[in-house]
């Protein structure tokens, strides 16, 4: 019988030989990747329920990173919560301060993600993972609660979705432009409850990093998951970053395996895109907003907050000054030190941009960045909603890295390819 | 007597359903004061216990955080109906053991300001205002066991013992 990989995955996640769409499972978790703002809530629910235990204290992961450094005494106080429950439980990976940094970025990068397997974690896009060809998902207080007790959760498999990405980007448009590309013509429903299959030759090119911008925005599609097979690609990757637990199992789609849909992209033609407000929905090409005056640029994020990201920043600001506020953060420590030692820093201070602590920060409206009433911000991360960076009358323009450094050159929404 | 407060709207997500400048806290009744603040400001002024809320495609689209149940449960909101939910958001009702109705009739039979009395057994929203009877799709076996044990956590406790 032909399956999906998300469906394999899930099939040995709950002990079958088989799952079809649709299907309630109880599935094994292999990660739990717990945060700040959503797991003390979940804590708290154990403690008063007479249920805090963790299934296993080497399958938990925990980083605070949405308000981290802590940005208000309420923030702080849910820190030692994290803090206080990581101790109590011996959590063998619990990221602190100095090493914490945006979960999406640090999981992968710190070997916590492997082929195969099922992550969870109380953050939306958690989906992520789903680039090094494993099961991932977002999930609420209360699961991740009964994860983090049980080491299982219910699911129902979702029917899968083929976006095949044909031909090659073309100079100055990147993976971020492929998914706003992609949700632009699906829409911010398009994938609801669905997994994101995505294959094709414009995949073999990119490299991991940019493979997690595209799964790290599934959600905005509405889907469950998003997924990449696994390729030399991967393998590479996680023999770079993969540290205790090296062995994992490959999972492909059959051949025949079923999918509700599939969706051909002609990468060649996509241009550099804007997602404009208010919903990731909203992309069009550069060419029919450029000139749009910004008042903030933000680099940073789950979605391109990595050190390939900065390098295109930093490649395009080189020896040119930023016309607006503009607020480098790297999304975790060790890229923060890879950036320094590469020379990124002086470049980034010489055109007059800010670099932040890894944080979450301002990509949900937190701190480090926040913005005033009828602002408007280009902002590599995944969400344009209203208020999502501020006052809920500001304005938050989603595109790629070099999109976003070329806007905070010209001080409005620019098209980077003049700069490449 | 529920009121149906009505937004004509799809992909309500859960930056207006509760921002996250007040995701500092996970007290119910501290996030009820917020709750759809950057949809309708006035909407926490109006809102009385038992009203319900009703609303277009993908509600709740957006973050995994609970925060948006417990903001809308924490107002008073008995249930929110709309033509879909997000998925995240739908899991997270249902762990809270939070009944929600998926319909896609539902928003073009009730006004502003409409009473409704619901029956979730029987599937049906009648409004009292317009006499017009809605039918639904209760939800299935699996959410109505989570939800008849309170929640996903009491179910858990009662599988512990």
């Amino acid at each position: 019988m032909s399956m999906t990989i998300t469906e394999k995955i899930l099939a040995k996640a709950a002990g079958k030989e088989k799952v079809v769409p649709g299907e309630l499972i109880d599935a094994k978790i292999d990660v739990v990747m717990c945060v700040d703002v959503t797991t003390p809530p979940a804590i708290s629910m154990l403690v008063e329920k007479g249920i805090d235990k963790v299934f296993d204290p080497e399958r938990i992961v925990v980083t605070p990173d949405h308000f981290q450094p802590a940005k208000d005494i309420k923030s702080a106080e849910l820190h030692k919560r994290l803090d206080e429950w990581a101790r109590r439980h011996k959590i063998k990976y619990y990221y602190k301060l100095g090493r914490a940094g945006v979960c999406h970025a640090l999981l992968p990068e710190q070997g916590h993600i492997r082929p195969g397997e099922v992550i969870v974690g109380p953050d939306s896009h958690t989906c992520t993972y789903g680039a090094f060809a494993a099961f991932s998902t977002g999930i609420g207080s209360t699961d991740v609660a009964a994860a983090i007790a049980t080491g299982q959760l219910w699911f129902k498999v979702p029917a899968s979705m083929k976006f095949v990405l044909n031909g090659s980007l073309g100079t100055g448009v990147y993976s971020k432009d492929v998914i706003l590309a992609v949700i632009a013509r699906i829409g911010t429903d398009g994938a609801l409850y669905r997994a994101m299959e995505f294959v094709g030759p414009a995949l073999a090119e990119m490299s991991s990093e940019a493979r997690m911008t595209i799964t790290n925005m599934a959600i905005e599609a509405g889907a469950k998951s998003g997924i990449i097979g696994f390729d030399e690609v991967t393998k590479q990757y996680l023999d770079e970053h993969l540290k205790e637990k090296t062995d994992y199992t490959v999972y492909e789609s059959d051949e025949d395996a079923q999918y509700v849909g599939v969706e051909e992209f002609d990468c060649s033609k996509i241009e550099p895109m804007v997602a404009l407000p208010h919903l990731p929905s909203g992309g069009v090409p550069i060419a029919e907003c450029a000139g749009k005056e910004m008042d903030q640029a933000y680099i940073g994020s789950c979605t391109n907050g990595r050190i390939e990201d900065l390098r295109i920043v930093a490649k395009i600001l080189e020896g040119k000054q930023v016309a607006i506020r503009t607020i480098v953060v790297p999304a975790t420590p060790t890229i923060w030190k890879q950036a320094k030692d590469e020379g990124l820093f002086d470049i980034f201070y010489d055109a007059g941009c800010v670099i932040a602590a890894p944080t979450c920060g301002a990509c949900l409206g937190g701190f480090m960045g926040v913005l005033a009433a009828g602002e408007k911000c280009v902002s590599t991360t995944n969400r344009n909603f209203v208020g999502r960076m501020g006052h809920p009358e500001s304005e938050v323009y989603l595109a790629s890295p070099a999109t976003a450094a070329a806007s905070a050159v010209e001080g409005k929404l620019a098209d980077p390819r003049k700069y490449l | 007597m529920s009121v149906a407060h009505v937004y004509d709207r799809d992909h309500i997500n859960t930056d207006e359903i509760i921002p996250a400048r007040y995701l500092t806290t996970d007290d119910e009744a501290e996030l009820a004061k917020h709750c759809l603040e950057d949809l309708d400001v006035e909407f926490v002024k109006k809102v009385k216990p038992g009203d319900v809320i009703v609303a277009g495609e993908n509600f709740g689209c957006g973050s995994s955080r609970e925060h948006a149940v417990w903001a809308i449960r924490g107002v008073g909101v008995q249930t929110v109906i709309a033509k879909s939910f997000a998925r995240i958001f739908y899991r997270n009702a249902i762990n809270n053991g939070f009944y929600i109705i998926e319909s896609p009739d539902a928003l073009g039979k009730i006004n502003d300001g409409d009473e409704l009395e619901i029956d979730y057994k029987a599937g049906l929203i009648k409004n009292k205002t317009t006499s017009v009877d809605i039918n639904f799709k209760p939800l299935p076996d699996f959410a109505l066991e989570i939800i008849k044990a309170g929640g996903l956590i009491n179910k858990l406790v009662q599988k512990e013992r």
